[in-house]
């Protein structure tokens, strides 16, 4: 094998040019393979991160008759939780309503939050700040597509829990800016002892907020989501997004393997005579295609090499200094900053090497298994065809 | 009693051709013994490259049989007679066959290499064998860098670098000048002389044949004549 190597070795030296051409296309899918897995890997962390920071702390304390993805649930998915098991816990209440800016009439969300809660980043500490008579908060998104900023007044009605309508004049406390589009579009943050007041439902909580110390117990009527199965979606919406992107580099493994392939077919062939005479000499044919197998596989090597050379520094400029897009993924409904920073794991870099190097060496000796069939005589002739 | 190293008994060689065969070879018997300067000689198309090409198991006869070293070729397996070359069988090209990327020490260095030889003895044995050629100063050289008289002397150090009991040359004097030529052929007779090293040729070049002190003529692929030439053993440049 270390003859092979060493053969191997001389021979791709002494191709010149060819040999880093091929090295070069290698190294760049190598590249766009870790910068892609990089930047996705960044995004699902980043996103985590995001997510537990503004919405789901570390985890959710949820009522029964309450489904996160049915708003008609909403209706009459609270109840009441006794005081000694709301340690570590944030109350949320939940309620529906409409709000009047600029006399256009906007479906939204009331959420009710303590405004002395630290789980969230949510900054609800402006509520008990401001001097209005019915403070609320919103998100930038809310801001900008209900038209309204900080201090502005607007009209918000709802129901209460018998169903009578009422109305009152809420003022915008504050603007936060979050990539978590979940607490921020069609909705407005309020005191949950107000939103309690305003629908007659004292007490009563849509779903609690857990803190790092909130220690999980069977609690009749609720029911508690961890981090995992809260973030479930915006996994699987990231792992469909690994898939799609394995495409691209799918095509960019072909260009530098059928570059390769290429060359060894073309090699092969100009290379009769060295390769009957490799074998005059006492080399098995076997060995002669071990030779140019690990010939083939050496490009990815240098690939290697080569893509650390010139990949090291732009891979790390990245990481460091992120990547903006212009715009945030909560205009679509997904968790993503509007820059972005890629994470590059010692298992992303090392299975990539791994799966470069053995496709490289798949498609090195498909040709070269040609080579145990060559009549030497033919080959020392020229003549295989 | 001297030893026998190449033995043909009745051996044929035939090729596929159209819808038939062509026979290169027909009925040949011929013995070979250890230290013999000798040569396939005839015209092109006598079937001089095939016998030296099944002498050196690359190719097998189709019938009869030939043993090499007390091996009979038809029976070897790939590994077997590579093994057999590696081993015992040195060749050389009419077009040198010198692999392009390696240095002149290298290319001679490489049938040592598949001998697994260590590197210092590896060291000792190529310079020995590039002294044998007059190449010692040329070491470091690429093949491309060498006229052809020079190439073929790299050829022979690389086939007689290990020392081989057998080496088989075809045609190796058809793209050298007469200086040359006459040159190479010393150079073989030398070592023929020095390592007792059984040569066997495949030539039409008259030059070669002064120097051989066997001449077998082929002639379609039939031995036409066995002549053993005595005065060939004299012959300098």
């Amino acid at each position: 094998m270390k003859l092979a190597f060493h053969l191997a070795y001389k021979n791709l030296m002494g191709a010149g040019l060819r040999t880093w051409l091929n090295a070069g296309v290698l190294s760049f899918a190598f590249i766009v393979i870790i910068f892609y897995n990089g930047l996705i890997d960044g995004w699902n962390e980043q996103a985590k991160i995001d997510a537990i920071h503004w919405e789901y702390g570390h985890g959710h304390l949820l009522n029964e008759n309450y489904d996160p993805y049915d708003p008609f649930s909403i209706q009459d998915g609270y109840g009441e939780l006794s005081e000694s098991n709301q340690n570590n816990l944030t109350p949320i209440l939940i309620r529906q309503g409409n709000i009047y800016p600029k006399g256009r009439m906007i479906s939204i969300n009331i959420k009710g939050i303590d405004p002395k809660q630290e789980t969230l980043y949510l900054p609800t500490h402006l509520l008990n700040e401001s001097s209005a008579a019915i403070p609320i908060i919103i998100g930038e998104r809310m801001s900008e597509s209900a038209k309204v900023n900080r201090g502005d007044e607007l009209l918000l009605r709802w129901r209460d829990k018998n169903g009578t309508y009422d109305a009152a004049t809420v003022t915008v406390a504050g603007v936060f800016e979050t990539n978590v589009p979940f607490v921020d579009g069609g909705q407005i943050w309020m005191s949950i002892d107000k939103v309690r007041e305003m629908t007659l439902l004292e007490n009563k909580t849509t779903y609690f907020v857990a803190n790092e110390q909130y220690k999980q117990t069977e609690i009749a009527g609720w029911e508690f989501e961890n981090q995992e199965y809260l973030m479930r979606e915006q996994t699987k919406l990231i792992n469909a997004k690994k898939i799609g992107g394995s495409i691209l580099y799918v095509v960019l493994m072909m260009l530098g393997l059928l570059a390769i392939f290429d060359t060894q077919v073309l090699s092969i062939f100009r290379r009769q005579k060295e390769i009957g005479t490799y074998i005059a000499l006492g080399m098995t044919r076997w060995q002669v295609v071990r030779m140019f197998t690990v010939e083939g596989a050496m490009y990815s090597v240098f690939a290697t090499i080569i893509g650390a050379i010139y990949g090291i520094p732009i891979l790390w400029y990245l990481s460091v200094k992120g990547i903006g897009f212009g715009m945030s993924g909560s205009e679509f409904g997904i968790i993503m900053a509007e820059r972005m920073y890629p994470i590059y794991g010692i298992g992303l870099i090392v299975g990539t090497i791994v799966l470069v190097i053995l496709s490289a060496t798949i498609v090195s000796f498909l040709p070269a298994r040609k080579i145990a069939r060559m009549n030497p005589v033919e080959a020392l002739k020229g003549k295989v065809q | 009693m001297s030893e026998k190293i190449i033995i043909t008994e009745n051996l044929v060689k035939r090729y596929p051709e159209g819808d038939g065969e062509f026979t290169a070879l027909s009925n040949i018997n011929l013995t070979f013994e250890k230290g013999e300067f000798a040569g396939v000689v005839g015209p092109s198309g006598s079937g001089k490259t095939t016998l030296l090409n099944i002498i050196g198991s690359l190719d097998t006869p189709t019938e009869g049989s030939a043993t090499v070293m007390g091996q009979k070729i038809a029976d070897l397996s790939h590994k077997q007679a590579a093994q057999l070359r590696n081993l015992h069988i040195g060749f050389i090209f009419q077009v040198y066959n010198l692999l392009p990327v390696y240095t002149v020490f290298e290319n001679v260095e490489f049938a040592l290499i598949l001998q697994n030889r260590s590197a210092s003895e590896r060291k000792k044995k190529v310079m020995q064998a590039l002294e044998w050629v007059g190449l010692e100063n040329m070491a470091n050289k690429r093949p491309s860098k060498l006229s052809g008289g020079e190439g073929q002397r790299v050829a022979i150090a690389r086939a007689m670098v290990k020392e081989p009991e057998l080496v088989l040359a075809d045609e190796p004097t058809a793209n050298l000048d007469a200086t040359n030529a006459h040159a190479i052929i010393q150079t073989m007779k030398n070592l023929n002389k020095e390592l007792n090293t059984t040569f066997l040729f495949s030539t039409h070049d008259e030059k070669v044949m002064q120097y051989l002190n066997r001449l077998v003529h082929l002639e379609d692929g039939e031995v036409a004549e066995d002549e053993f030439i005595k005065q060939a053993e004299n012959k300098t440049v």
